[in-house]
């Protein structure tokens, strides 16, 4: 395919544009972080901290238990990812290998489920767990997590099992090796790069969770990440603005790297599934 | 290094490889109950649980039994202009986000999907806003219209065009300003699936396309487009789902404000429900949007049914 010059020149301008878009309040942030309360006052901000300072980092940790909150945030997210693998990978396995009357009404939850306003669930889930005395603990947070994580768990779990030939497991079988057996022994080992990449999902998506959390959550040491970011703005909306741009940044900082090792994955996942839908 | 190619996933299954034929055993039902039961107790369950409670009058900190009330909780609804303000927003909001959305969305793909320089590093980079927390991205966007310390106001005044505007307390400008964001963040989901239904379509009917004379916009009508097409509805009936339920950047953003504004439909069922107590009443609002979203989405997948329409 010929394409003019023009033309070219066009999308080139066109593909700028976009990334100025994306990536503008991103530098923003990060700028902002790196700003002295000095630089942050004057009438002119600056792209780019003409006197940069760590002085930002040190008091959003004072300010707030942001070590705290962070081991929170990953007890939350490391707790939901595993949970949340290890029991939808038989499931998935299930579905994938058999189309049941089970496999179709799994397959229909997963995508009812997401069309739900959360606030129909977090109401009951509260009640619920506040008589368990689930309120305002981590395996509380941790269970709703996993539930919430597993209908896309699922859906990319289901697609990677499908890509695994079957004539291997028929193989086994034959060999006499019993369901389970097969599962752990051939199966398994040629899902693990899918099942390490779903659970970086879910690891993701409760890292970043906020709607629950902040229901579920009360006394300050028990809160996750996201809810702690949220005090840094004061009750009038009045922020300062300098640790609230640190402590927005660390908060980031660990999704971007876990979605830049996964990405390629998850999309392959998050597309095998929306495509066929 | 391509987002997409992971999505060419060979065809491994043969028509007999699922087992479909094979006879169901027990033996499943001991794999599957490990993750069946959390969804029956934690996920099925609280949703009937709070169907139920909107024909009560629960609240938090009660002493006296909850009651069941009927349809009570509905028919104040009804009344509630402040929760038919809510919903309208709601609807706006989703309907603003979810346009631009996609035709930003699509856009990019396009562009993606071209032997274009750089594309790896922009591929790369059009996911950021898919990694962030999303109370990240609502404070990210804060520092960005501040009056004061903001660059969207600097940037403004430098070409001289106006003066420290506060965009997210402004009574017309606050549904706007929210409304940009919620592009932003969800701009990447939208392109990469769009993407994936691009890298689906067969090259050669481009090619053939193309050797017919057929121009770049020809092209996409009569090739891309219509292969595009169920991913494009897919992606876009989730969406308007997905913003419709939003909460967590408005939250951040403005907290509903200016003046209720920005008071998306959860943001108040939330407040009803975690400020105010009112169980019952919030879980009411929560199936009148459900049941809302649901009939909107049935008429359009009906009108899409029926052929007579073209997105």
């Amino acid at each position: 395919m010929k394409t003019r010059k023009g033309a070219r020149a066009g999308q080139y301008l066109a593909l700028l544009a976009y990334l100025v878009f994306l990536a503008f309040p991103f530098l923003w942030l990060i700028s902002t972080a790196f700003k002295p309360a000095r630089e942050l006052a004057s009438l002119h901000p600056t792209w780019i901290p003409r006197s940069p300072t760590l002085a930002n980092f040190r008091q959003a940790f004072d300010e707030q238990p942001l070590l705290r909150a962070a081991l929170n945030s990953l007890l939350a997210a490391l707790g939901a990812a595993v949970v949340a693998v290890l029991i939808a990978t038989p499931m998935a396995y299930v579905m994938a290998r058999h189309r049941t009357l089970l496999a179709k009404a799994a397959t229909g939850w997963v995508v009812v489920s997401q069309a739900f306003p959360f606030v129909l669930v977090i109401i009951p889930l509260f009640l619920v767990l506040k008589n368990l005395r689930l309120i305002d603990s981590l395996t509380g947070l941790i269970m709703v997590y996993v539930v919430w994580a597993l209908p896309f768990a699922l859906w990319m779990l289901v697609g990677y099992v499908r890509a695994v030939p079957a004539e291997l497991e028929e193989a086994a079988a034959v060999d006499g090796a019993g369901r389970v057996r097969t599962l752990v022994s051939v199966t398994a080992p040629l899902l693990a790069p899918g099942i390490v990449a779903t659970a970086l999902f879910a690891f993701i998506s409760a890292w970043n969770e906020f709607f629950f959390a902040l229901v579920l959550l009360k006394t300050p040491e028990k809160q996750t990440l996201p809810v702690v970011l949220t005090h840094f703005i004061g009750a009038e909306g009045v922020a300062d603005l300098g640790p609230l741009a640190a402590a927005a940044t660390l908060a980031t900082l660990p999704s971007l790297v876990v979605f830049a090792i996964i990405q390629k994955r998850i999309t392959g996942g998050v597309l095998a599934g929306a495509v066929k839908s | 290094m391509t987002l997409a190619s992971a999505t060419r996933r060979p065809a491994t299954r043969t028509p007999d490889a699922g087992g479909s034929r094979r006879p169901v055993d027990h033996g499943a039902w001991f794999l599957v109950l490990p993750a069946l039961i959390p969804i029956l107790v934690l996920s099925v369950g609280p949703l009937l649980y709070g169907i139920g409670l909107a024909f009560t009058d629960a609240q938090s900190g009660r002493t006296a039994p909850t009651r069941w009330i009927g349809a009570l909780n509905f028919q104040d609804l009804l009344h509630d202009t402040l929760f038919w303000d809510s919903f309208r927003i709601g609807l706006l909001w989703a309907v603003g986000v979810t346009v631009p959305q996609f035709l930003l969305a699509l856009g990019l793909a396009l562009l993606l999907d071209q032997d274009l320089r750089f594309r790896p590093l922009a591929r790369a980079l059009a996911i950021i806003p898919w990694a962030m927390p999303e109370v990240v991205v609502g404070i990210m966007w804060r520092l960005v219209y501040n009056p004061d310390a903001g660059i969207l106001d600097e940037t403004l005044r430098d070409l001289g065009l106006g003066d420290g505007h506060d965009w997210l307390s402004g009574l017309g400008t606050a549904l706007p300003a929210v409304i940009v964001v919620g592009v932003w963040a969800g701009m990447p989901q939208t392109t990469v699936a769009l993407l994936a239904g691009l890298q689906n379509t067969p090259r050669e009917l481009h090619e053939a396309a193309a050797m017919d004379g057929a121009g770049a916009w020809r092209r996409f009508l009569t090739v891309t487009w219509p292969a595009l097409r169920p991913v494009a509805l897919a992606i876009t009936a989730l969406n308007f789902i997905w913003n419709f339920n939003s909460f967590a950047l408005v939250y951040v953003l403005t907290n509903g404000g200016p003046g209720g504004r920005t008071r998306l439909p959860m943001l108040f069922a939330y407040e009803e429900a975690f400020r105010y107590g009112q169980f019952g009443y919030a879980a009411a609002m929560g199936c009148v949007m459900v049941a809302v979203i649901s009939v909107l989405l049935a008429i359009r997948l009906a009108g899409r049914l029926k052929g007579d329409e073209d997105v």
